[in-house]
């Protein structure tokens, strides 16, 4: 098997602009996939709407496409009645942190075993470049005229203090790293979250002066730092950073298992 | 065989359990609670999982989660929660996804009052969500029917592969009645067709000769796309013009096609009925007793019950409407049966609606009261 048997290649084309790079996330999950050799009938694939959410629609699993910001919602029912599959739900940022912030951080809070990948590119890109909760301050966009005039959120923050056990940022231009850190996430047990930072020359790019997809990614090579860069960074210079690696790797009693000792000898 | 004076909100859970479920999840909301209560005790007991989401939302997608594994699955709500859930209600139709969603009515809009019975949500059961889509809707009037007819809802959900509606009243969610359960009798206990052709030959949404697709459940071995998206017979994007017509002629014609074995009602002194009364739950008890007490003075009055709701069971009113001068309708809210019951009325037949909006119920006299209106 290689990693292309992760993929319907026969459905394609993807629909996608060039240059974007939620396509970079998919490709990296198929290839940690052949790595890891996902059982493809003890996996499922939860996504929503948006571009991050229609892609995974081509990956080669049992796929569950549903309403814009609810991956994590009807993952939770795939997760605790049938804790034996794999749940993977990959998000876009407007998906996961926007409509489906709630979602996002009650599964976090539970620890439940699902591996959620959020692709940050800082905008709403399927309805044509509205904000979304992470798109920077000052940064142009159809419902921001002006500028963007909210903070963003800080995803790898919030999951870590709503209660995941595994929290990592990694991003679309190191590959090798993104590839890395998914491998770690998808073996970790409990609520995994991993945030990548991805491009949208279309919509993000075009009205921020970065439409062409090469420059989005040295935007994205320039905007992060690892850890052990940012530990010799003073605060002001980590202003508008984004610190790539591994944020938090523990375990606590998962939801499904804590059900399993709970209702032990109970049941048929 | 004993009797035991049960709750119907219990009997609710203890239905749901008879069917099969084995994944409830649900927000706490009056007059509801007591069902997810309930089940939360006894799912474990069953080999189910029963989870308290985050709202809402969250519960209807957990469901469908958990049917997309090919599980039973349940939620349970009122209102304000019923009007959350349409989005994923949607979903489940769309992606053709069965489970059963129970709405213990109280009165609205909005949070109303949260112990105030009223029959509020009839057409939002059917018409609450975006765009077409069908809708299975059951109405039970007494504690042995919610048992019965919770059943029903899991057996109608697994055979055409769709949300059920069960709704309730509060005044018999929080009834007692004596219900032997057992008693109830050997009830047909239906689950989804399962298909062993191969999974490369397989193709999800090709509905066979009865209109209804054989989804199998996820890990089965056969990997497909379920999505809320217009999609081809394998689950992938398409919105093609064809495609999207033959996607709207599927998920809503497999309820039409078998629509006079989805419909259940009851009639009662309807053969030469002059006077037809048309009432749901509730309502139809006071209705039941108005007839009798009109027949007793010698006038020609009928009750027709729809207990299947959607599809509305229109021939069979049609046919008890035969000798009808005028129907009569009382429900508690707006008036909304009424129009479902004016589609199908002849010209001739006069309807008119008693309606009450008060949190209180339509008492017996009330409509005799209108009875001799009419007659006047
Ligand atoms: C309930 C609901 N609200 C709004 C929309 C419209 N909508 C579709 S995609 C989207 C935003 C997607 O943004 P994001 O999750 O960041 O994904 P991207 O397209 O950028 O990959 C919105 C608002 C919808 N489909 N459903
Ligand atoms: S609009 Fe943006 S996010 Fe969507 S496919 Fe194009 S580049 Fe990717």
């Amino acid at each position: 098997m290689s990693w292309k048997d992760y993929i319907k290649e026969d459905m394609f084309p993807l629909f996608t602009c060039a240059g974007c790079t939620h396509g970079t996330v998919t490709n990296a999950f198929a290839r940690v996939a052949d790595e890891l050799k996902l059982d493809k009938d003890k996996t499922v694939i939860v996504c929503a709407i948006g571009c991050a959410g229609r892609i995974p629609t081509f990956l080669d699993f049992p796929v569950l496409r549903v309403t814009h910001g609810r991956a994590l919602a009807f993952a939770t029912g795939i997760k605790l009645s049938h804790p034996e599959m794999k749940v993977v739900a990959l998000m876009g940022d407007g998906d996961a942190l926007a409509i489906g912030g709630n979602h996002f951080i009650h599964a976090a809070r539970r620890n439940i075993d699902i591996t959620a990948i959020v692709s940050r590119n800082e905008i709403y890109g399927m309805t044509g470049g509205q904000y979304a909760p992470t798109t920077p301050p000052g940064a142009r966009a159809t419902t921001a005229p002006y500028g963007m005039l909210e903070p963003a959120f800080d995803t790898c923050k919030m999951a870590a203090g709503a209660g995941a056990t595994y929290v990592a940022r990694t991003d679309a231009y190191h590959v090798q790293h993104l590839q890395r850190t998914l491998k770690t996430a998808l073996q970790h047990k409990g609520f995994g979250v991993v945030e990548v930072l991805t491009s949208c020359p279309t919509q993000f790019g075009r009205r921020n002066k970065v439409a062409d997809p090469a420059k989005m990614l040295e935007r994205i090579k320039a905007l992060t730092v690892t850890q052990a860069q940012a530990e010799r960074m003073t605060p002001e210079e980590l202003e508008g950073k984004f610190v790539i690696g591994e944020f938090v790797n523990t375990s606590r009693p998962e939801l499904t298992e804590i059900y399993a000792r709970a209702f032990a000898g109970m049941g048929v | 065989m004993s009797s035991q004076l049960i709750q119907g909100n219990e009997a609710c859970a203890w239905g749901a359990l008879k069917a099969g479920v084995k994944f409830c999840a649900g927000y706490p909301i009056t007059p509801s609670t007591d069902v997810v209560e309930l089940l939360a005790q006894e799912l474990p007991k069953a080999g189910g999982r029963f989870i308290q989401m985050e709202d809402e939302i969250a519960s209807m997608g957990a469901v469908l989660g958990a049917s997309v594994m090919g599980e039973k699955a349940m939620t349970v709500t009122s209102g304000p929660g019923f009007d959350l859930m349409q989005e994923n209600i949607a979903f489940g139709a769309m992606a053709q996804l069965p489970c059963v969603v129970v709405n213990v009515q109280r009165s609205g809009p909005s949070t109303g009052g949260a112990t105030l019975p009223a029959q509020g949500d009839l057409i939002q059961a059917k018409y609450g969500t975006s765009g077409d889509s069908p809708r299975i809707v059951l109405y039970p009037n007494s504690v042995e029917e919610i048992y019965r007819m919770t059943i029903q809802a899991f057996n109608y959900a697994e055979q055409y592969m769709t949300p059920v509606i069960l709704l309730m009243d509060e005044i018999i969610g929080h009834m007692r009645e004596n219900v032997d359960l057992e008693g109830v009798g050997d009830v047909e206990i239906v689950s989804r067709r399962r298909t062993d052709v191969p999974p490369a030959e397989y193709r999800p949404y090709a509905a066979d000769e009865t209109g209804i697709p054989i989804l199998m459940p996820f890990g089965s071995g056969y990997r497909y796309v379920v999505q809320g998206m217009h999609h081809d017979v394998n689950g992938m994007p398409n919105t093609g013009a064809a495609n999207v017509d033959a996607t709207i002629r599927q998920i809503n014609g497999k309820i039409d096609r078998h629509k006079e074995r989805i419909w259940l009602w009851e009639e009662k002194e309807t053969e030469d009925a002059d006077i037809l009364l048309v009432a749901v739950g509730c309502v139809s008890r006071s209705a039941l007793e108005a007839v009798r007490q009109a027949r007793r003075q010698g006038l020609k009055v009928g009750l027709f019950r729809p207990i299947t709701v959607w599809p509305f069971p229109e021939e069979p009113l049609a046919r008890a409407l035969a000798h009808a001068r005028a129907v009569l309708v009382p429900e508690m809210n707006w008036g909304q049966l009424i129009h479902k019951v004016k589609e199908v009325k002849p010209d001739a037949v006069k309807a008119v609606g008693l309606n009450k909006y008060d949190g209180t119920l339509i008492m017996p006299e009330e409509i005799l009261k209108v009875i001799e209106e009419v007659r006047a």
